[in-house]
């Protein structure tokens, strides 16, 4: 007699060669979904939410496209993932490491058909991964101890990155920036003090980096417009009516003269605020919540600058970089620590005005301004840009660099090629596959570029077999080239991010031999 | 037939809207139940050794679970079967007692009901074929204890449980760094085991994962990691020696249960309840600060006026802190957890050596780390890897592995792994069947067959030919009088279990045949079923 029903309505269940194939297919549809948006040649893709106003971006960084996917693949869910980790561990890469898992799991499906199980290309591929990053260590430059060397191989980094993106026609000026933004951090990886601004208007390479630090805000009618010497006070406290926070208290009067009376005790109270707050010997306050126009009045007859409604990450930031801290009681003002900096002054940037804080004492901190044609435009440079600088604090704390261009993929399938060889048994098999998937980067490269990608992986694979071949894949002039020459370079850390991520989720997959899903939860109709 | 009629040749009804309902009897009903037991056993099947297979789970809002732990597997499984519920709990029963060996459960369980329902269609009784498990089980129980062997380590000698524990997770999708795995789990346990008492206490083992990083970074901890951060931004980010205040009231002023009303009528009434208001802001930091705490952990939100205050007396703090991570910052650092400020005494405190604050990757992750405490029998295990459902499966499998070497503590007796325990006790049972008289003899022998189905599958995993390698190594044992043959399904070359280290514990192997044998007698038991038809 059969099992009339084991799970409830509605769920699936998937077995054997059924759901590895399901597993495959949808990480394969996933990987040949982004592969298109790999390289300096790679196109962009729209995303349109279904949100409302249908809000459009353009982007060709990989984390964002996966991210804004709904998906209903429980395997291409892992490779959304690991694009994910990828993007906030080292920030770039995120496309390269679902295109390689996707290539090795195209291998291993041509494997499981060969009838090798998935166990066996398990152990191959750990084995290949294991090989390759060791490939990679062995090649690995570390300028870290020469500054001009170094300096240039950031350089480089950045470019390469910059140039698989909307910022490559302005790459070199971007490149500069973002190395002169991470330069400052001294070392640190906190890219909360570095911040960007978009200002539509200008065109990309108006773009440029501010030693100091910028408010989008407005300074308040009457009040000073720019400061020298600046003592700032950043707080966080209530300039509208100050709430008694005794659980339970309320006003209960009984005559109009009362509540008069009241008012001006309220009113009196904010007064004695505010004096309290002018009695830091500040000239500069900046406030987190609204300011009232009661007391902004107060504030603009002490010759005060006054902000309101910074949002939290501003006042956090501000308050980094000026090195105060963000108060919310006055009553010592001997105690609380101000921020200063040597110029507030009100700047323009295109129509808008902003507030500018040159001269801070944390040296650290710079604003970079991206100037473009679009929103659209301003969102797609950010990430890009947001891409180079994590790419570049992580190079500063592991300075490995690796050259670019498929040099790496190359070195990798060179060397596990060779352990294919060496190894007995049917994992050569997995290993031989691990190799394929690896060519398959640059081959990627070269075919979005509209090259012909055989011919060139050919004569690149003939090019590294000679020992300390630099050659690697020249999208611009489509030939093979030396990679050292052209200033490629990759970071270490992100090559080797991409490599194990890939292989971890590739396992994970081929791991897999049974795909259960529930039913999926009901949402209560509100028709 | 649900209608039956009373002295007086009125008819009433036993069973309420009959026609609505389905129901199966007898020998239909005893079939129906095996056939749903066997298709649960059947999905965990492939999962069992180090060679199994993993199973995707998609749960009802879309997460995906890849898991090869048979209690995980079950329980998102939304089984809607009555039998396959039993077995559900079966599986859970087994991890709340032993923590490992949830996929063999079933296995065995699933194959017990196979013989069964053979047993069944020779027109044995089910009664008696339960009768003959029962006692077969028992036979089973005592043969383990038999050949158990005494495991010999100690607070130095660590080695033999890392062996064991590295069998656990060797089935795991983390096989790839057991080692360093299992080197955490074990000294992990030992760091909050009572050796003379023989007791563990898991909950004093936190474990705590965060996306990134590698797995090989997955480190202990000898104290707690709270997924917190600073209350203030600008807090000191390493605190040296730190004295801590445990609270559990939040820093505002105080509401009474009883509900009340402040009636503000005068000026004056106003700017004495403000004073209050700033005076008890001001009290209860003076307070924490009086008791010379260092560092405040509370359990609720601060004002921003609290905030700062704190910040400016220089006493940093940490807010939302959840229960269960307070008490175990209060067992680790020594400290009392305070519900009032007006309790805070300098006793209470807790002591830790260093508390610090990471950052990790390129967000904006932050976590606090609160080391060398005063006590430190509280740790935590922090989990990296490449994604969320890596780490997931990650704290499934060092939850095994950590209840492996707890059993071990409590009780130090171990069988072999491999299936070398079942082939042998397959055998004790096969011979002990014959001494029986009566029809309980086929259902002896039965489960003496139903114990091989374990090897069988973890041939079949391993791609080895099931019937030839058991057979093989039965014969092996039966020849060498060793009881320890077993599966080789690494390919090592060698059957035997206790050159390759792999075992485990006793009371799991005999944990496993009771619940197994006890769920099948249960199902054997059951001859009618009567349940709500599709509507």
């Amino acid at each position: 007699m059969a099992v009339e029903k084991l799970f409830k309505d509605e769920a699936t269940e998937e077995k054997g060669e059924r759901a590895r194939m399901a597993s495959f297919i949808g990480a394969m549809a996933i990987a040949d979904l982004v592969k298109t948006t790999l390289g300096p040649k790679g196109m962009d893709k729209i995303l349109q939410s279904t949100g409302r106003g249908h809000s459009v971006t353009v982007t060709n960084d990989g984390a964002t496209i996966l991210k804004s996917l709904h998906i209903d693949n429980p395997a291409a869910k892992v490779l959304v993932d690991i694009s994910k980790v990828q993007d906030d561990e080292v920030g770039d890469g995120t496309t390269s490491v679902v295109v390689l898992a996707g290539e090795l799991l195209r291998e291993a499906e041509k494997l499981v058909n060969a009838k090798i199980h998935p166990m066996t290309i398990i152990s191959g591929y750990r084995m290949a991964a294991e090989c390759a990053r060791n490939a990679l260590l062995e090649k690995v430059v570390d300028n870290k101890l020469d500054a001009e060397k170094f300096k240039s191989d950031l350089m480089k980094i950045a470019m390469t990155t910059l140039s698989s993106k909307i910022l490559s026609q302005d790459k070199e000026h971007f490149a500069g920036l973002a190395v002169d933004a991470v330069m400052r951090l001294k070392g640190s990886t906190n890219l909360e003090s570095i911040q960007i601004i978009k200002k539509p208007g200008g065109s990309l390479k108006d773009s440029f980096l501010d030693e100091g630090f910028i408010l989008d805000k407005k300074i308040g009618v009457g009040q000073p417009k720019r400061i020298e010497n600046a003592k700032i006070l950043v707080a966080n406290t209530a300039m509208d009516t100050d709430k008694v926070k005794i659980y339970g208290a309320r006003v209960r009067v009984d005559s109009m003269a009362k509540v008069a009376e009241i008012e001006v005790a309220e009113k009196e109270k904010m007064r004695e605020k505010v004096q309290k707050i002018i009695n830091h010997g500040i000239n500069c306050f900046v406030n987190r919540q609204l300011i009232y126009n009661f007391p902004e009045e107060l504030f603009a007859d002490a010759g005060v600058l006054a902000i309101e409604h910074a949002d939290f990450d501003g006042i956090e930031r501000l308050a980094l970089v000026t090195g105060g801290e963000i108060a919310s009681t006055f009553d010592n003002p001997e105690s609380v620590k101000l921020g200063h900096c040597k110029l507030i002054e009100e700047i323009m940037i295109g129509e808008d005005k902003l507030i500018h804080f040159s001269g801070v004492e944390l040296g650290q901190a710079c604003t970079i301004v991206l100037r473009g044609a679009s929103p659209h435009m301003l969102d797609e440079a950010e990430r890009s840009l947001h891409d180079a600088l994590c790419v570049l604090s992580q190079t500063v704390n592991d300075s490995r660099v690796l050259l670019g261009g498929g040099w790496p993929e190359m070195v990798m399938a060179k060397a596990v090629d060779e352990l294919a060889r060496k190894t007995p048994g049917k994992r050569s098999h997995a290993i031989e596959a691990f190799s394929r998937s690896l060519v398959a980067i640059p081959t990627i490269i070269a075919d979005n570029a509209g090259l012909d990608s055989a011919e060139l992986v050919a004569q690149l694979r003939a090019e590294h077999h000679k020992e300390g071949s630099n050659a690697g894949i020249d999208v611009i002039s489509g030939s093979v080239g030396d990679m050292a020459e052209l200033g490629i370079s990759e970071a270490f850390k992100v090559k080797q991010g991409v490599l194990l991520s890939a292989t971890e989720a590739a396992e994970m997959i081929l791991r897999v031999d049974e795909i259960i899903t529930c039913a999926p939860r009901r949402r209560e109709d509100r028709m | 037939m649900a209608l039956a009629f009373d002295e007086f040749g009125r008819p009433f009804i036993i069973l309420k809207e009959q026609e609505q309902k389905t129901r199966l009897r007898g020998l239909d009903a005893q079939k129906a139940n095996i056939a749903s037991g066997k298709a649960v056993a059947r999905i965990l099947r492939t999962s069992l050794g180090p060679k199994g297979m993993d199973k995707m789970l998609q749960s009802p809002d879309g997460d995906v679970t890849i898991t090869n732990d048979g209690a995980t597997i079950l329980e998102q499984m939304d089984v809607d079967n009555q039998i396959a519920k039993l077995m559900v709990e079966l599986s859970r029963s087994q991890d709340y007692e032993i923590g490992d060996g949830t996929t063999g459960v079933v296995v065995m369980a699933g194959a017990l009901l196979e013989q069964a329902e053979k047993l069944l269609e020779h027109g044995i009784h089910p009664i008696r074929i339960a009768e003959g498990y029962e006692l077969a089980s028992r036979i089973a129980f005592e043969h383990l204890e038999h050949i158990a062997h005494k495991f010999e380590f100690s607070a130095t000698n660590i080695e033999p449980l890392i062996q064991t524990c590295m069998t656990t997770l060797s089935s795991k999708i983390v096989n790839r760094c057991k080692r360093s795995l299992a080197e955490i789990a074990v000294k992990a346990v030992l760091a909050v085991a009572d050796l003379e008492r023989k007791d563990v206490n898991l909950d004093l083992i936190k474990v705590e994962g965060k996306v990134g990083g590698k797995l090989e970074d997955t480190e202990l901890i000898y104290g707690i990691v709270v997924d917190k951060d600073m209350s203030h931004p600008q807090m000191p980010k390493q605190i040296e020696d730190a004295k801590i205040a445990i609270l559990t009231c939040p820093f505002e002023p105080p509401k009474p249960k009883t509900k009340h009303k402040v009636d503000i009528d005068t000026v004056e009434k106003f700017q004495t309840l403000r004073q209050q208001e700033q005076k008890y802001f001001d009290d209860m930091v003076q307070k924490c600060k009086d008791v010379g705490a260092t560092l405040v952990i509370c359990q609720w939100g601060f004002d921003d006026e609290a905030n700062h205050l704190l910040m400016h007396r220089n006493l940093p703090a940490v807010r939302w802190v959840g229960g269960v991570e307070l008490e175990l910052i209060a067992i680790a650092t020594g400290g009392r957890i305070v519900p009032r400020f007006q309790e805070l005494t300098p006793e209470k405190l807790g002591k830790a050596g260093l508390v610090r604050e990471k950052a990790f990757g390129t967000t904006k992750d932050r976590m606090i780390y609160i080391e060398h405490c005063a006590n430190s029998r509280a740790v935590t295990i922090f989990i990296r890897g490449g994604n969320k459902m890596m780490i997931e499966e990650t704290k499934r499998s060092l939850h095994d592995a950590l209840c492996v070497a707890r059993n071990l503590i409590r009780n130090n007796s171990i069988v072999y792994g491999g299936g070398s325990a079942e082939i042998s006790c397959s055998v004790a049972v096969e011979a002990a069947a014959d001494k029986y008289p009566g029809v309980e003899q086929y259902a002896i022998r039965a489960f003496a067959d139903a114990l091989d189905a374990i090897p069988m599958a973890l041939a079949e995993n391993s791609g080895l030919q099931p019937i030839e390698t058991l057979s093989a190594v039965k014969s092996q044992q039966i020849k060498e009088n060793n009881s320890c043959c077993g599966i080789d399904c690494n390919d090592t070359g060698t059957n035997d279990m206790r050159e390759q280290n792999v075992f485990e514990t006793l009371i799991g192997k005999q944990q496993q045949i009771l619940l197994a044998t006890q769920v099948v007698k249960m199902i054997l038991k059951i001859d009618d079923v009567i349940s709500p038809s599709d509507y």
